[in-house]
């Protein structure tokens, strides 16, 4: 609460009144219907903040210093609320890959079911731990690259806490039998609105930061951060227009019906995965791994090409996911083209990135925190080549609904996504903290090679199921009859389900042994280093030429 | 003006900014970037010549080649099933002997019979055809329908209690809910019932056995018979052997006789070909032959 201005700190205690009057009001309204309990959870958060708020509300006023340095404090939040998401979730992945193993591990009970389930993780880790880890990251970086302080101490938290309660109100719905029914977009209308608002203010927040800058120019990671921010809010207002049965009921129906229900869909389910899962991991990508290697980028022109093929080929993509479907065949031409062209920027982006490490390759060899980055853009080149290649409607003929998929969204998420993500908190977590190094290098190591390990098991798992899925589907008898029933597909399947959750495990245990080295390096961080590490704050510059 | 320097490792000039230490090179884009993407623009525009790509108002370019997808589908499909039916035509008048005579066919039978049975009705009935608790084994000699490729056939095409209008009705009537015995008579039916496929139970319990046999000829043999063996026209089943759908059990008996049993076989006409459904009648009847004894 120090950190808050005493203007701030009334805010605070304005909207934790806000949020309770109108939990209360959720709770009250709709007893008897899951929105309840949200309304409860709305209200509980609300009477938290309030708490905290008034038991801080007489602290000393910050420091009016405080211009003169930058605010971490949400950034260190995030890091460590990232990794605990990454933890649950992961773990939640892995039982439901052993749930596949042993179908009946359910208890008997609705919440435990597949169905429920998989939503909780697949939220988990794309909202819970990757859109923490970026909105901490985002915060890191834009102060930096911009040389300039957050403009006030309340949106920060407003950000990172309202996000997480959106995240929680959405898992917890999950398992109460609360969904949209539409995949990455889950949560109900509520929690939609409750998101549009946080997002509304995080846009603002960047936006103001950026404004504030002292740098002339504005750096790329800071395009891809507010790429994200800007069409992730455009996709999710969108994608989530619907009418809520009444006022206090959870349940709500889409805007859209039929075919254009589905394109709605995968335009927002594709453009998420460019949007959040892609352009917002660039821009960690962007500042970290020049950081860490101690190299400029490799080419500014590129970065230029690349960042404006990514944003524009991307948005056209979405139909791929519905090829040989009720969706017109044109529209399936256009998403098939237009994946094919996205392939060029993608590796653009990627070689960008290896060829900056030119230099540094001894770097690469020695430090683990490098290594996490290079591999994630080298997975990130092979999932962009793997995804257009699978958005070609003959080779997607065998592909769609298989595992293949499923294998391709991992060599993504862990590959990339979450290998960059733990290489950026390596990376961050110390400068945070103010000391040396992390607490252990040693289990980075063995963090890295959990993770390695762990995505080659589950990928070439998942390649070698969902291929095998795909031929027994389409082979004929030369009677011209199926070869097989889909049951023998399922049975065919089993010891690849068994090696995915055991890769899935591997990763499961880094992700752990990541958690406890960022909480030992929080524990015995001991302030050794100064502010002087970072570039000062300083006067605006010359603008720009 | 920002100035560049000369970075010493690649030789290339920076661009002159910096954030937070981080320059970049101001290197040009490699020649195979712009290479590929105009290759890939061109693979694109090739496809939007020849395949229905760009939307014109109400309609669409319907490409070069002319290739209705639909059409084509529709056209492998009907090759395909003109190349099944050169065999499986001849099935829908071809007795069980004639069919298990002709040993090409019976091994079509069988490779299709188990991709069908494992699509339709394995989930009920087991991978097996062997059955569980409310569904019958189909491989054992017990038929509540009847036995031949007809009986079995009919049952695919009618079902049992189902919508179909010309469906097969079996009906356990829920004579202990229903008044008709007390608890007492019905223990006693039981053990009348048991002691059919279990004569030891008749020596134990002579008294109560033929207090049961009684009701049984009172209240059951209308349908299940007066041997108890069952009547297929009412699909009744024989309680004198040793298959049972609900279990034999006390506890099953005691449930089937309380409550009533009335078990719902989907019918498959209009989902299944008469041809299909008489090879499934073939495949479960080859399988039964086929099981130790
Ligand atoms: C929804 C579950 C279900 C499915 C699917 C199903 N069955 Fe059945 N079937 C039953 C039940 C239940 C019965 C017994 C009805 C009764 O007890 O009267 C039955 C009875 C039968 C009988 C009669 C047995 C006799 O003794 O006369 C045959 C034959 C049969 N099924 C074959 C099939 C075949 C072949 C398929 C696949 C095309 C199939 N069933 C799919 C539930 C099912
Ligand atoms: C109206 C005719 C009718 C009468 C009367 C009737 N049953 Fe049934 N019973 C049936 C039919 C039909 C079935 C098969 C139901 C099914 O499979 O869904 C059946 C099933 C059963 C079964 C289950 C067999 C198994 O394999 O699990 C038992 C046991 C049984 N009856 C016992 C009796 C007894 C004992 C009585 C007299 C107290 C009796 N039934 C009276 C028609 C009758």
């Amino acid at each position: 609460m120090g950190h808050l201005t005493q203007g701030e700190r009334e805010l605070a205690l304005l909207t934790g009144a806000l949020l309770l009057a109108l939990g209360m009001l959720m709770m009250v309204m709709a007893w008897g219907d899951p929105l309840s309990v949200h309304g409860a959870m709305f209200g509980f958060s609300g009477a938290a903040v309030m708490a905290v708020t008034l038991r801080g509300m007489f602290a000393p006023a910050p420091d009016e210093n405080r211009f003169a340095s930058y605010y971490d404090a949400p950034s260190k939040a995030g890091i460590v609320i990232a990794m605990i998401w990454g933890v649950f979730a992961m773990f939640i992945g892995d039982w439901v890959a052993w749930l596949l193993v042993f179908p009946e591990m359910t208890f008997d009970a609705g919440w435990a079911s597949f169905g429920r389930l998989r939503p909780v993780h697949t939220t988990g880790v794309i909202f819970g731990f990757g859109g923490n880890a970026l909105i901490a990251t985002s915060f890191h970086v834009v102060q930096r690259t911009c040389r300039t302080r957050l403009p006030d101490q309340f949106s920060p938290w407003f950000v990172l806490l309202g996000y997480n309660l959106f995240c929680l109100i959405a898992v917890s719905g999950y398992m109460l039998g609360v969904t949209q029914s539409k995949e990455y977009a889950e949560p109900e209308w509520y929690a939609d609105i409750w998101l549009v608002i946080v997002w509304v203010a995080y846009f603002l927040l960047y936006m103001r930061t950026l404004a504030r800058r002292n740098e002339p120019h504005i750096y790329v990671a800071n395009w891809y951060f507010l790429a994200f921010i800007l069409v992730v809010a455009i996709l999710h207002i969108v994608n989530g227009l619907a009418v809520p049965v009444s006022a206090f009921s959870a349940k709500s129906y889409s805007a859209f019906s039929g075919v254009q229900d589905a394109m709605t869909q995968w335009w927002y389910g594709h453009n998420a995965v460019a949007f959040f899962l892609t352009a917002g991991f660039l821009g960690m990508m962007y500042y970290y791994l020049p950081m860490q290697a101690g190299r400029p980028i490799y080419s500014y022109r590129t970065s230029i090409v690349s960042f404006w093929g990514i944003t524009f080929f991307y948005m056209w993509a979405g139909s791929h996911h519905l090829h040989y479907t009720a969706l017109p065949f044109w529209v399936q031409t256009l998403g098939m083209s237009f994946s094919i062209m996205l392939l060029i920027p993608s590796w653009a982006s990627a070689a960008n990135a290896l060829l900056t490490l030119n230099g540094a390759w001894d770097k690469v060899r020695t430090d683990a925190t490098l290594r996490f980055m290079a591999l994630a853009a080298i997975f990130y080149g092979l999932s962009t080549f793997e995804g257009s290649f699978m958005a070609i409607r003959p080779v997607n003929a065998l592909s769609h609904y298989t595992d293949w998929t499923v294998g391709h969204v991992h060599a993504g998420a862990l590959g990339w996504v979450a290998l960059i993500v733990f290489g950026a908190f390596y990376a961050a977590t110390p400068k945070l903290w103010k000391c040396e190094r992390m607490y252990s290098p040693g289990l980075i190591e063995v963090h890295f090679w959990l993770a390695l390990s762990g995505t080659l098991i589950y990928v070439f798992a998942m390649w070698n199921s969902g291929i095998i899925q795909g031929l027994m589907w389409r082979t004929y008898n030369d009677g011209g009859t199926l070869a097989y029933s889909f049951m023998d597909s399922v049975n065919a399947m089993y010891p690849y389900y068994i090696a995915r959750a055991f890769g899935g495990l591997l990763f499961l245990l880094g992700a752990v042994v990541g958690l406890y080295n960022i909480v030992m390096t929080i524990r015995t961080a001991a302030d050794t280093l100064s502010e002087a590490e970072d570039r000062p704050l300083g006067p605006i510059l010359e603008p720009a030429e | 003006m920002s100035v560049g320097e000369r970075d010493p490792h690649s030789g290339y000039m920076t661009t002159g900014h910096e954030w937070n230490g981080i320059k970049e090179l101001n290197t040009p884009v490699p020649r195979p970037v712009w290479l590929f993407l105009i290759a890939s623009f061109l693979i694109s525009v090739m496809m939007w010549v020849l395949l229905p790509a760009w939307p014109l108002g109400s309609t669409f370019t319907r490409g070069a080649l002319g290739y209705n997808e639909r059409a084509a589908l529709d056209e492998r499909v009907a090759v395909a099933a003109s190349a099944r039916a050169s065999w499986m035509t001849p099935l829908e008048t071809m007795s069980y002997e004639e069919a298990r005579a002709d040993s090409d066919l019976l091994m079509r039978v069988k490779q299709t019979g188990q991709t069908l049975f494992g699509d339709n009705c394995a989930a009920c009935h087991g991978v097996e055809a062997k059955g569980g608790p409310g569904y019958p084994n189909l491989v054992d000699t017990a038929w509540l329908w009847g036995g031949d490729i007809d009986a079995i056939s009919e049952t695919l095409r009618v079902g049992i209690n189902t919508e179909h209008p010309d469906t097969q009705y079996a009906q356990m009537p829920s004579l202990g809910r229903d008044g008709a015995l007390d608890k007492k008579s019905i223990l006693r039916v039981i053990s009348y019932v048991q002691s059919l496929s279990n004569p030891a139970i008749a020596e134990e319990a002579p008294a109560r056995v033929a207090e049961g046999n009684a009701l049984f000829a009172e209240n059951c043999s209308s349908c299940h018979g007066e041997d108890a063996k069952g009547i297929q026209e009412l699909g009744a089943p024989n309680l004198a052997d040793k298959a049972w759908i609900y279990g034999g059990d006390r506890a099953s008996l005691y449930q089937t006789i309380q409550y009533g049993r009335n078990g719902h076989m989907p019918a498959w006409e209009g989902r299944l070909s008469e041809a299909e459904r008489r090879l499934l009648a073939i495949y479960l009847l080859d399988l039964a032959e086929s099981q130790p004894q």
